[in-house]
């Protein structure tokens, strides 16, 4: 009888999917359902991607009529864009989904979700994965692409270490924002908005140069939330550009420190957040 | 026998916020779960009833670890729930009757070949158990309907199923008949008695439907105001609630209220009267006395209603 085990004993179980695992199947499962209707996804996509490069367009709208801005050329904020948009475009591919949660812990329907044998998080940011997120990343690449062969840089091999390391740290402390925002939702379940300000926020600031704004802004977004970490810091040592604050020039290199320390106290928020879950009456 | 499901003085308190001015809002503690001990043994199906509010869902939540507790002890195949969530989840189903585990938005077989993967199910015990379910749940047409157009009862067949398809050691069922019709809620009570005797799966499981806990389950625990009012034996609800048969008496003509030892009118109708005596005594010394007494026509003896003996344990006195 095939229910034997289940008599004698607890069957052995192999572990449960970690993080990654969880993600991809899940994410995959939602790939293949939108792929069947493969006309309406390429709409997507390139909707997707025209509405993101907007913000580029309104860019290259100013320097139609000015020749630098806070005293960076065009390509030099091509750069900046690329770089932001780019870790932003990956982050938000990645976790977009995660601002739902709010939603999910004011119904209750996170129950149903913390009944299978996976992490939540990757649950959450998994749900509706669609392919035309990827517009965004595409048009941030794009951008970058073009920036790196109009940039008058003298490049050196620290130098162009430096851009993929701040692309991947620079998604990281993104992610990390995305993460911390959804953990704030269990507490405050309408704080989307809250969580959008820095986030899509973020990612415009960072696709203007730090001189165009009050010098306070720029202290607020370096030392209390760490969004210069993301692409100012690190690339205004590929530029060559002095940073507005008096900073050693040893800091271009520590987003990848700052990416760790903000996924690991986001980490820690989330679970605080899933322990104080409280479900609803019904 | 080993107990698989462990509460020793199990409490949930929500802290909530009630406005209670214009202004002023004042928190409140509502206790849920008041200290509930009691035991699950391995094979054992439990029906877990009480009035509404009264902490059921509370306390599943509890044990499938969606809710921490706030005090006491809770094991269930010796892990703690809400601490070891994913492995817990690995043993156990869950089935909520008010709300769906399966993906809302895709076809209903989507969701069981990502449990297929979540859970780590080998192929051939998937193929097995999943044919099974299709079977005896009636499922083979809506394999490719999305969720969300599926009619409740539907939806709830297929919960059932999602819920089994890893040979859980527990199932939980909250509710799991709301909705259904007569012929769907006798499949589901079937097919949860074999699952029952077959693979020894141990089921908790709530309802206001009380022909469910008649059908199902030999031990029945009452919960009300958080607190475990009975724990036993169907059958013992009737002396735990002090129940009472009726005797209907018919009587030439009509007459003023039969006296008789043991037993009161609780009612009268022309002539016909009903007398309420223990439901422990015999009914035969009070037949022979009215019948010697009175002009007696005709007469019937009722049953205690299970469900008249539970409304009354629900209002009966509460000791705090
Ligand atoms: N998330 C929550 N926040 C605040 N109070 C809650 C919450 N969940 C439940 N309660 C309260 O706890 C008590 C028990 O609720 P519970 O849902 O466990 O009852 P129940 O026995 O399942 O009732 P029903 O038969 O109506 O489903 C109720 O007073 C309810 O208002
Ligand atoms: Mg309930």
């Amino acid at each position: 009888m095939p229910g034997a085990a289940g008599a004698a004993g607890a069957p052995e179980r192999l572990p449960a999917p970690g993080m990654w695992a969880t993600y991809r199947m899940i994410a995959g499962m939602w790939i293949r359902s939108t792929l069947a209707y493969r006309a309406s996804f390429a709409m997507m996509l390139v909707g997707n991607f025209l509405v993101t490069a907007f913000d580029f367009v309104v860019i290259a709208l100013m320097f139609s009529q000015v020749r630098s801005l806070g005293g960076y050329s065009f390509a030099e904020v091509a750069f900046l864009y690329g770089t932001s948009t780019t870790a932003f475009g990956l982050a938000n591919a990645l976790l977009g989904s995660i601002d739902k949660l709010g939603a999910r812990v004011r119904d209750g329907t996170l129950d149903t979700l913390l009944v299978r044998p996976a992490p939540v998080l990757a649950q959450v940011a998994a749900d509706r994965f669609g392919l035309q997120r990827l517009g965004r990343l595409l048009q941030g690449l794009l951008v970058l692409g073009g920036s790196l062969l109009a940039l008058d840089v003298h490049w050196t091999v620290l130098k162009a270490l430096l851009v993929p390391m701040m692309l991947l740290s620079g998604t990281a402390i993104f992610c990390a924002v995305f993460v911390a925002g959804a953990a704030f939702q269990f507490w405050a379940q309408d704080a989307a908005e809250v969580q959008s300000a820095f986030t899509y926020g973020g990612q415009t600031l960072l696709q203007y140069p730090p001189t165009v704004f009050a010098k306070d802004m720029v202290r607020g977004v370096t030392y209390v939330f760490p969004l210069a970490f993301v692409n100012w810091l690190p690339a205004l040592y590929v530029l060559g550009r002095p940073y507005p604050l008096a900073l050693p020039a040893w800091f271009a290199f520590t987003p990848p420190l700052v990416a760790a320390l903000c996924l690991i106290l986001a980490g820690q928020a989330w679970r605080v957040g899933v322990r104080s879950y409280r479900s609803t009456g019904s | 026998m080993t107990d698989l499901v462990e509460l020793d003085g199990v409490e949930k308190v929500f802290d909530v916020r009630r406005k209670t001015g214009r202004w002023r809002r004042e928190k409140q503690q509502v206790r849920a779960v008041d200290g509930i001990s009691f035991r699950v043994p391995r094979g054992e199906m439990v029906g877990y009833i009480g009035p509404n509010g009264a902490g059921k869902s509370t306390t599943i939540k509890m044990l499938t670890g969606i809710l921490t507790p706030s005090a006491g002890r809770l094991r269930v195949a010796g892990l703690d729930p809400s601490r070891e969530r994913t492995r817990m989840a690995q043993r156990i189903g869950v089935v909520f009757g008010q709300r769906t585990t399966l993906w809302w938005d895709l076809p209903l077989y989507d969701s069981y070949r990502l449990a297929h993967r979540m859970y780590r199910i080998p192929d051939a015990r998937f193929r097995e158990n999943l044919d099974r379910c299709v079977e005896l749940l009636d499922l083979a047409s809506l394999l490719d309907v999305p969720v969300r157009q599926l009619s409740l009862g539907q939806r709830m067949r297929g919960d059932i199923a999602a819920a089994l398809l890893h040979d859980p050691d527990v199932l939980y069922l909250d509710e799991p008949t709301i909705g259904l019709d007569v012929i769907s809620k006798a499949k589901v009570r079937q097919f949860l008695r074999d699952l029952n005797a077959e693979r020894a799966t141990t089921i908790l499981l709530t309802t206001h439907d009380l022909t469910d806990i008649e059908q199902l389950c030999r031990r029945v625990m009452v919960i009300d105001h958080g607190r475990l009012m009975y724990d036993g034996a169907l059958t013992g609800l009737h002396e735990a609630g002090e129940s009472e048969r009726t005797l209907v008496v018919d009587l030439e003509r009509e007459l003023p209220p039969v006296r008789a030892e043991g037993a009161r009118v609780v009612k009268v109708e022309g002539p016909r009267q009903w007398l309420a005596f223990p439901a422990s005594a015999s009914a035969a010394p009070l037949v022979a006395h009215i019948a010697a007494e009175y002009p007696l026509v005709d007469l019937s003896v009722r049953e205690p209603d299970i469900e008249a003996v539970i409304a009354r344990m629900y209002e009966g006195p509460r000791v705090h």
